[in-house]
């Protein structure tokens, strides 16, 4: 079954709308939600802290440490199991990969920056709202990186390849293939990459280009909100 | 042929292309990527001659030799004690370098130092590691017995403190009240008079909240002295 026009009206290349504020979650170092669509993030960064147990202490640069989780109101209505599953921590492990090469820890051996990252409200696209506001708070909590990222699902749903599926577009009867992808703004480098499903090289291709403009808007917004902080302590 | 991509003063973000060219030198919070300079850390660019460095706006405090910072001791041991000085690790003070006091062998440690005391201390050694070395041998290093403790960002404290002092010795003037500004962002104030103790604190919070405004010290000037005359009425 062929998808030739979206749920909610929306172009292929079309991210929902997004919004970004920094500074959420006073008591944290740093701090950040991301909204896209339905889907909100909300990103709280501590430490650097004593890590334990001493073997996975690395003496060279402090190692970072996400955890991920769906609240327990956060769906559709179907009800979410709380605490951790084996999804949430094969996400928190991406999402510490996607966000450890922009950062420059080595000023912090042998300690650990805890990342929490909890959706307050989900609409697909998940993994990627936390990727994007994970690194706003980094950058909010004052961290060395040498660029942020930003993160956008793209897919191919129906044969077709779109950027920033929703849930309908995600459990599509047709067939869907969802792709997550983060991306270094600045440099075009790729640090995240997940796909489930089958999907044919030509269509792989466009909708990772999509994606990749998906990821600059949100960058946009990104660095928006982190300036925005500042500008208003200034009036 | 260089350009400054950038204003002076300007908040950036990390990735952020700050000039191109191989004439401006990279500084504090930038990093040099071929031709160009990118941002580190958000902050406040600061062009200075062909300097390129960011101010950073917030972060945790990194320990670094011969800084005086306020520490709380959390724990002895027979020839040592432990100091937590805002890192994730706590500082190591070892007896010699605590006290010059004659100590008897089996003699309590308790009696100089003991868990939860509050210090102004010196550190006097960083290994690559972050192991800490503190002294409590220097001008003006004690146990801070009285007054009080505020915490503040450790990247706002050259605010606090201003060009050679000067920010801070207004406050101290103004107030009345004793003022020491560790390194690591904790600030002891100590004043008899419970309303200027707490207009001191007020000031170096206003500090915290506006620490990347411009003419900081005459907006503070301007604050203590409308307070103290209310106060004085």
């Amino acid at each position: 079954m062929k998808y030739t026009k979206r749920n909610d009206g929306r172009k292929f290349d079309e991210s929902r709308k997004v919004e970004a504020k920094v500074g959420v979650v006073p008591n944290a170092l740093g701090s950040a939600m991301l909204k896209i669509g339905k889907t909100v993030a909300v990103a709280a960064v501590y430490g650097p802290k004593e890590l334990f147990p001493k073997p996975l202490q690395n003496p060279l640069r402090g190692r970072l440490r996400c955890t991920y989780n769906m609240m327990a109101f956060s769906g559709a209505g179907d009800r979410v199991r709380p605490g951790p599953s084996r999804r949430s921590k094969e996400i928190a492990l991406v999402t510490e990969n996607a966000l450890d090469p922009v950062l420059d820890l080595s000023a912090f051996p042998k300690t650990v920056i805890d990342v929490h990252i909890e959706l307050i409200q989900t609409d697909a696209g998940t993994r990627c709202a936390g990727i994007s506001a994970a690194s706003m708070a980094l950058a909010d909590a004052g961290f060395r990186m040498k660029d942020m990222v930003a993160a956008v699902a793209c897919g191919v749903v129906g044969g077709q390849p779109l950027v920033d599926l929703d849930k309908f577009e995600e459990d599509y009867e047709g067939g869907s293939v969802d792709i997550p992808v983060a991306m270094m703004p600045r440099t075009g480098e790729i640090t995240l990459l997940q796909l489930d499903g089958e999907v044919d090289k030509k269509d792989l291709m466009k909708a990772v280009e999509m994606a990749k403009v998906g990821c600059m808007q949100i960058f946009e917004v990104q660095k928006a909100a982190l300036k925005a902080k500042y500008e208003e302590a200034k009036k | 042929m260089s350009n400054l991509l950038i204003e002076d003063k300007q908040v950036v973000v990390p990735g952020d292309i700050l000039a191109e060219g191989m004439d401006y030198l990279p500084s504090y919070g930038t990093q040099r990527v071929g031709e160009q300079i990118i941002a580190m850390q958000v902050g406040l660019a600061n062009v200075n001659g062909r300097v390129i460095k960011i101010i950073s706006l917030n972060g945790r405090y990194i320990p670094k030799k011969d800084d005086t910072v306020i520490g709380y001791v959390s724990d002895s041991t027979y020839s040592s004690w432990f100091v937590d000085v805002g890192y994730a690790y706590d500082g190591s003070l070892s007896l010699k370098d605590a006290t010059s006091d004659f100590i008897e062998r089996g003699a309590s440690l308790s009696k100089f130092f003991k868990s939860g005391d509050i210090v102004l201390i010196k550190i006097t050694n960083v290994t690559r590691e972050k192991a800490i070395d503190l002294s409590m041998k220097g001008p003006g290093l004690r146990k801070l017995t009285t007054g009080k403790v505020i915490e503040i960002s450790p990247s706002k404290v050259p605010r606090v403190v201003g060009k050679q002092g000067s920010m801070i010795s207004m406050i101290k003037e103004k107030t009345g009240c004793s003022i020491f500004a560790g390194q690591n962002g904790r600030i002891w104030i100590k004043s008899e008079d419970p309303v200027m103790d707490k207009l001191a604190t007020d000031a170096i919070l206003l500090i915290e909240q506006k620490s990347h405004v411009s003419g900081l010290t005459d907006l503070i000037k301007e604050f203590l002295e409308q307070n103290v005359k209310e106060k004085k009425k």
